[in-house]
């Protein structure tokens, strides 16, 4: 079990920069390692890779349908293409080119889709996917990743490039809350568990995993000993950690920024349906857009705060009692 | 230097020899097997499949460097059929190069194939890129185009895009980053055969003037017969040459190319041929084996 830093603080480096620094150490050592941007080279920091290594970092301009499909190209020679966008343009814009070009034609790539959920804040409900871990995990064998802090992030980049395939990983652009230390290793199938409980688990990833965790101590002071897991590996899911804490705790509370229909809740909800009926809550979007906010105003708009966490695990508690 | 036609090909320092007479029996042997390939399913994409023949023989019988003994040889040019439902005359050509052999086309589309309706990188010898959702195979090509010359490595790259797929918005976002790039080892040949599935294209999306558009568009372009091996091996071969721009080449084709009976009939993207249209198939099939002579198998 990890330990996580009670006080929840934020990195001092934001995952933008983590991205842009891991994706020119890996072009350095592999010159098959390329980069692909649809113009937004500034807002995630790769234009630091251009400047330095022109040839790996591919500026496509606002295409992204045609990103996806060179990245397959690229791919067929041999080379390894990382495309950043926004997860929406990544996802809704480009879904035919992933799922033929990509997955369906067994080509490798690796997509980083940014500004997860609400933290697209200013840019409002064009700019604000809550579906993208959803359409993605429909794609059959494509990995889907959620990371929650930059170790996380930094691990996984470094793992998918050895790995043949298509890997979805979505991610803030700015600052996370330190959640592991810099030699945490990390697994594909292996949800991480932050704290240990006996009555309820919390089953969250990226930005949710704090809030859980916040939850959690709030949950402390009521008597309630809440579990926390870190599902970043979505797809595949740890369906043998999900059962193994819905049997000892028999109540489960999942917590995503990304609509409950489609991602985590729902990847969470057919394990337990299928291997170990237990109840269950999940904190989500609900059958709504987003908009334009801060994102504490969007946290709470959309009820994915602490509280709200907290008061999903006092509704599915009660109910084990009755 | 002549070739067997009788023709003098040395245009400005580049080698335009051709054995046209041998270019010619190859495109006879590929719209043989497509037609018998077809036959034996009972349907499929005629019209489409017969319009690219002959740019398929003048590339894999002459243009190409490949080695049908080794698909995946890293040398080799690629070619991306991104118009996927011409598959069947790919594949044809593909047996006749001896990738597989010919008997498999004859598994067109039934269960468990290694010949699907569209080409299948990972199911059969020699294609390149899976395609078959219009307008992805362009950028798969420019993807590799890129490739190659960030590499400066010397291999070409091979598409041809289908007119009505032009359709597509995908396909002038893989023309502006090829012009950008200035991708010259890459090769777009337009099947511009008039018609897609529902009708004329320019009744559906009327295409206007490719040569002005791909000009427009940074592109070396060329319109050539395309049912002519001759001119579309000189229009490549000069377009290699100008070694600036990325290459486009519009064949003026029609659906059904070579079997007039297809050619004349008003529905003939997908056929599936009445009577009538077997006894001209097979009177077809009849003709070209005849021409091609007992030795060549059929």
């Amino acid at each position: 079990m990890i330990t996580a830093s009670k006080n929840y603080e934020l990195e001092s480096v934001e995952m933008r920069q983590v991205y842009a620094n891991t994706l020119m150490e890996m072009a350095k050592a592999n010159p098959q390692v390329i980069g692909l941007e649809a113009d937004l080279m500034s807002a995630i920091s790769t234009n630091k890779i251009i400047k330095e290594i022109p040839n790996q970092l591919i500026n496509t301009g606002i295409m992204e349908a045609n990103m996806m499909g060179v990245a397959a190209g690229l791919s067929l020679t041999g080379r390894i293409p990382f495309v950043h966008t926004f997860g929406q343009f990544a996802t809704r814009r480009a879904f035919d080119q992933l799922f033929i070009s990509g997955a369906y034609a067994k080509t490798n790539i690796k997509i980083l889709g940014s500004d997860s959920g609400v933290t697209a804040e200013h840019n409002g409900g064009t700019h604000m996917a809550f579906e993208d871990l959803g359409l993605v995990r429909l794609i059959p064998n494509c990995h889907v990743y959620e990371v929650s802090d930059s170790t996380m992030l930094r691990y996984l980049l470094l793992k998918v490039e050895k790995e043949h395939g298509i890997h979805y990983i979505r991610t803030i652009r700015k600052n996370a809350v330190k959640l592991y230390p810099e030699n945490e290793v990390f697994e594909a199938g292996k949800g991480k568990v932050l704290r240990e409980g006996e009555d309820v688990t919390i089953i969250a990833s990226g930005i949710m995993v704090a809030e859980s965790l916040k939850a959690a101590d709030i949950l402390q002071q009521q008597g309630i000993k809440a579990a926390v897991i870190d599902m970043f590996t979505i797809k595949p899911i740890d369906k043998d950690l999900i059962v193994k804490y819905a049997q000892t705790t028999k109540a489960i509370v999942t917590a995503e920024n990304h609509n409950i229909i489609g991602g985590l809740g729902s990847a969470v909800a057919e394990v337990l349906s299928e291997h170990c009926p237990t109840l269950m809550k999940r904190i989500g979007v609900k059958e709504q857009f987003g908009q334009v906010g801060k994102l504490e105003y969007l946290k709470e708009f959309y009820q994915l705060t602490a509280s709200d966490i907290t008061s999903a695990v006092e509704e599915v508690v009660m109910s084990k009692k009755d | 230097m002549f070739d067997i036609a009788g023709h003098l090909f040395t245009k400005g320092g580049i080698n335009m020899s051709l054995d046209t007479q041998k270019l010619e029996l190859f495109r006879d042997e590929i719209r043989l097997k497509t037609l018998k390939e077809l036959y034996n399913l009972g349907f499929g994409h005629y019209g489409g499949s017969l319009s690219i023949v002959e740019a398929l023989a003048v590339l894999y019988g002459k243009v190409m460097k490949i080695d049908p003994e080794n698909p995946n040889w890293e040398e080799r040019d690629y070619f991306i059929l991104s118009k996927g439902h011409g598959g069947p005359s790919l594949y044809a050509t593909l047996a006749a190069k001896g990738y597989f052999p010919e008997d498999l086309l004859y598994t067109l589309n039934q269960n468990g194939t290694k010949l699907p309706s569209h080409p299948d990188k990972n199911l059969t010898p020699g294609v390149d890129m899976t395609t078959g959702s219009l307008g992805q195979g362009i950028s798969a090509a420019v993807g590799v185009a890129l490739s190659h010359k960030l590499a400066h490595k010397d291999n070409y790259t091979y598409c041809i895009v289908g007119d009505g797929e032009l359709n597509e918005g995908q396909c002038w976002e893989a023309f502006q980053f090829a012009a950008h790039h200035r991708l010259n080892q890459l090769v777009v040949l337009v099947d511009d055969n008039k018609k897609q599935l529902d009708g004329l294209t320019k009744d559906i999306i009327d295409p206007l003037d490719f040569v002005e558009k791909f000009n427009a568009f940074g592109f070396y372009v060329r319109r050539v017969d395309g049912a002519s091996v001759q001119e579309i091996y000189e229009a490549i071969e000069k377009g290699k040459a100008q070694n600036a721009k990325p290459i486009a080449i519009i064949l003026d084709t029609v659906k059904g190319q070579g079997v007039p009976y297809l050619e004349e009939k008003a529905d003939n993207h997908h056929i599936r041929p009445s009577e009538a249209d077997e006894a001209a198939i097979l009177s077809a099939v009849d003709e070209l084996e005849t021409k091609l002579g007992k030795g060549v198998k059929g």
